[in-house]
């Protein structure tokens, strides 16, 4: 495959003949296509011009400092909330086509737990979309949630009413729910965020058995540590895209300089000298 | 499935129960009321009761959806449309007059989300602002109203506080009707209504039209106040949607017993509301009724085994009592490892032993005994019996246990590791000890105390 994303924004790696005109450019064969997306809330930019392309079967982290626009790019891109301007496309067609190839997990934060359901009753939801909305979830579907809580190591809480989750049980609550999308491409927003080492490796483990099936997923990441180990490509983003590519090409210090504005340098550096000594590197 | 209708059977026999009982002992007059002997009060009855049902069913995903205060503002600003209706047509009819209730209603339901969108302005303000603006408009409309039909006052004021003095049989029909609608709607829509309630953003990126599930919810909370204006009124209508949704989630976690229950709760309100406003007829009915719905919530949030006050007081107390039984054995296994088994101890080295009282220690000491898992013999010394010996040495092998995990995995000091496991210990769930086993390679053996002298691993 040679349709990683590129550098820098402002170019894609499709037809570029005719940049900035309103005719689209997508390659039909990237799992997730973003073209010239602008994102605004209440006409304050969030998201400018952002072109990317992600390519199929890798782990993308998309990395950035906090108000860069990392969960408004997976929302903007799932038609949560609207586009200023530009378009997205999932393997060529728009979202709203290819609704059954994306799942989707939200923010843990972003609902209210003690809500009266089991862990079975929430991984349930992800198989709605193939039901019939008058009909209940039927016994293979139950079935189907339970297996895909055992895949998460969640198999004896089952049952359990889901406040009483610890969050990271909760975190791979809705992990289990999107694994019974059976999606090709996943979009996950912060699910290391607060969780115990049990469940970062759970997902970690799950992120690459994901991977072995040729799955793509785009993870919104805060954790700089830990990027060059968990993912293949990164998208280093602040309200642009400032880089994107494989990892080892582009998590570079540079570029990371770039993306948090020199801010968080000092810290960034830090978290490296921690990790180098951790690990016994050089 | 099994466990809702067992639920939902208890729920009504006791009713039935509670209901007999007073048969029995009330009056002649209300005995009348109850055994529903006369065609009004039969009317009045199954109105309010299918009122409650309905608001008590759709109301449960209002509040679930946090949305129930909306209910608040649909209702006060049903008061225009009425007045305004009540201008053209008169007293006459009644359809007119909820027609344009359910009209101003909606209106008034859209200028909250109107509102709502606007930046600066959050949805309770948004609410506050339609409540009372609409109401006002309302109030005025209808001192025009009265101006111009005269004597026809009563006529609008049950629309804001409720009676059912009037309550014929077409508006008991109309009651059933939206009764009707309202648990087919809920029985057809229940996967969406759980799906948007829980998780809106996930619903909507599976593809649903989180606007057209919630449009068709408030259709039915408007077809339901619209109706149970005059029963209620409309200054405590919304009271049947939050409360009895608000009682029932005391009861469980599970969404559909807890609609069930809320439609139980409601109607259960509804017929309490209209015997008792018909046994005394000058108290309001919505009040009445309003009132039961109050009690049915205190009853749940007092006495609900799951989540209810008095169940989470007794699992604490439970609590404190088990610890307090399991220490009292562990420091006699304690005592039996260094002096070796059958020992008997008195009750000073004991008492040396935990910061615990005196009678404290006697109480817990003499329920060992009555158990049977201790033995205290005539010169006051305490020792365990077999069967307290076989628990004892559990306590304190899960004591030990956790003690060795803190250690060497979470790296407290030894001497502050008594401490931190003597909080745990007692709840840890035979899961974790697996793990806890396997995590320290432990045998079945209880390991030896790490404060023993040389036992710090």
């Amino acid at each position: 495959m040679s349709t990683t994303g590129t550098k820098t924004s402002g170019d894609t790696n499709t037809v570029t003949d005719a940049a900035g005109s309103l005719s689209t450019h997508h390659d039909p064969r990237a799992p997730v296509s973003i073209h010239d997306m602008t994102v605004a809330y209440h006409r304050k930019p969030v998201l400018w011009d952002i072109d990317y392309a992600a390519t199929e079967g890798r782990l993308v982290g998309i990395v950035g400092p906090n108000g860069a626009g990392k969960s408004t790019l997976i929302k903007a891109s799932l038609d949560l909330i609207p586009k200023a301007s530009g378009s997205v496309r999932i393997y060529g067609k728009p979202y709203k086509k290819q609704r059954k190839l994306v799942g989707y997990v939200p923010q843990r934060e972003s609902i209210d737990w003690d809500f009266p359901a089991s862990a079975v009753d929430v991984v349930t939801m992800g198989l709605y979309g193939r039901m019939s909305w008058w009909l209940p979830p039927r016994k293979h579907h139950k079935e189907q949630a339970l297996h895909a809580l055992e895949q998460v190591g969640m198999a004896d809480l089952a049952h359990r009413q889901i406040s009483k989750l610890s969050g990271g049980q909760q975190q791979r609550v809705f992990l289990a729910r999107a694994l019974v999308q059976d999606a090709s491409i996943y979009f996950m927003d912060e699910p290391f965020a607060g969780v115990d080492a049990a469940t970062e490796s759970a997902i970690v483990a799950l992120l690459n058995e994901l991977k072995a099936r040729g799955k793509t997923v785009l993870v919104v990441h805060h954790d700089l540590q830990t990027v060059r180990e968990y993912f293949d490509d990164v998208l280093l983003l602040n309200m642009r895209v400032v880089a994107c590519g494989p990892t080892k090409d582009v998590f570079t210090h540079e570029n990371l300089q770039k993306t948090y504005g020199g801010k968080l340098t000092l810290l960034v550096e830090a978290a490296e000298a921690i990790a180098r000594s951790v690990r016994g590197g050089p | 499935m099994i466990r809702h209708v067992w639920a939902l059977a208890g729920v009504l026999a006791s009713t039935a129960a509670a209901m007999a009982l007073a048969i029995i002992v009330v009056d002649e007059e209300t005995r009348q009321i109850l055994t529903l002997r006369e065609y009004n009060t039969r009317i009045v009855v199954l109105g309010t009761t299918l009122l409650g049902a309905a608001a008590g069913l759709i109301g449960t995903f209002m509040y679930l959806r946090k949305r129930a205060m909306i209910g608040d503002a649909l209702s006060h600003a049903t008061l225009p449309g009425i007045a305004i209706a009540f201008l053209f047509v008169g007293d006459k009819q009644i359809g007119p007059m909820l027609l344009g209730a359910a009209i101003s209603g909606v209106i008034g339901v859209l200028a909250v989300i109107g509102l709502r969108s606007i930046p600066r302005i959050k949805e309770d303000a948004a609410i506050g602002i339609v409540l009372s603006v609409f109401f006002g408009i309302g109030l005025m409309f209808v001192k025009i109203a009265q101006q111009t039909h005269t004597g026809n006052q009563a006529g609008l004021d049950r629309f804001i506080y409720g009676t059912t003095a009037g309550m014929i049989k077409q508006d008991a029909q109309w009651i059933g009707a939206t009764a009707l609608i309202v648990l087919l709607g809920v029985i057809f829509l229940f996967k969406e209504f759980r799906l948007i309630c829980f998780d809106q953003q996930f619903a909507s990126s599976q593809g649903r039209s989180v606007l057209l599930i919630d449009l068709l919810m408030m259709a039915m909370v408007v077809l339901t106040t619209v109706v149970g204006l005059q029963a209620v009124g409309l200054i405590l209508v919304v009271a049947l949607l939050i409360i009895p949704a608000a009682a029932a989630r005391f009861w469980t976690d599970d969404l559909t017993l807890m609609t069930l229950l809320a439609g139980a709760f409601g109607s259960i309100s509804g017929f309490a509301g209209a015997i008792v406003s018909a046994r005394f007829v000058n108290l309001p009915t919505g009040a009445v009724i309003v009132l039961a719905a109050g009690c049915v919530f205190a009853f749940s949030m007092l006495l609900a085994p799951h989540r209810g006050m008095t169940g989470t007081l007794l699992r604490r107390v439970g609590l404190s009592r088990r610890i307090g039984y399991q220490n009292v054995l562990r420091a006699l296994c304690e005592m039996e490892e260094e002096f070796g088994e059958g020992i008997r101890v008195g009750r000073t080295s004991l008492l040396e032993m935990r910061s615990w009282t005196g009678s404290t220690l006697n109480r817990l000491i003499r329920r060992a005994v009555r158990r049977g898992d201790a033995i205290a013999g005539p010169d006051n010394r305490v020792g365990l019996t077999r069967s307290g010996r076989i628990e004892a040495q559990r306590v304190l092998r899960n004591h030990r246990l956790w003690e060795l995990y803190l250690i060497r995995h979470a790296d407290v000091a030894p001497s502050h590791v008594d401490r931190d496991a003597d909080l745990v210990e007692h709840v840890l769930p035979p899961e974790t000890i697996r793990e806890l086993e396997h995590a320290l390679a432990e045998t079945t053996q209880i390991p030896p105390s790490p404060h023993a002298q040389g036992a710090v691993p």
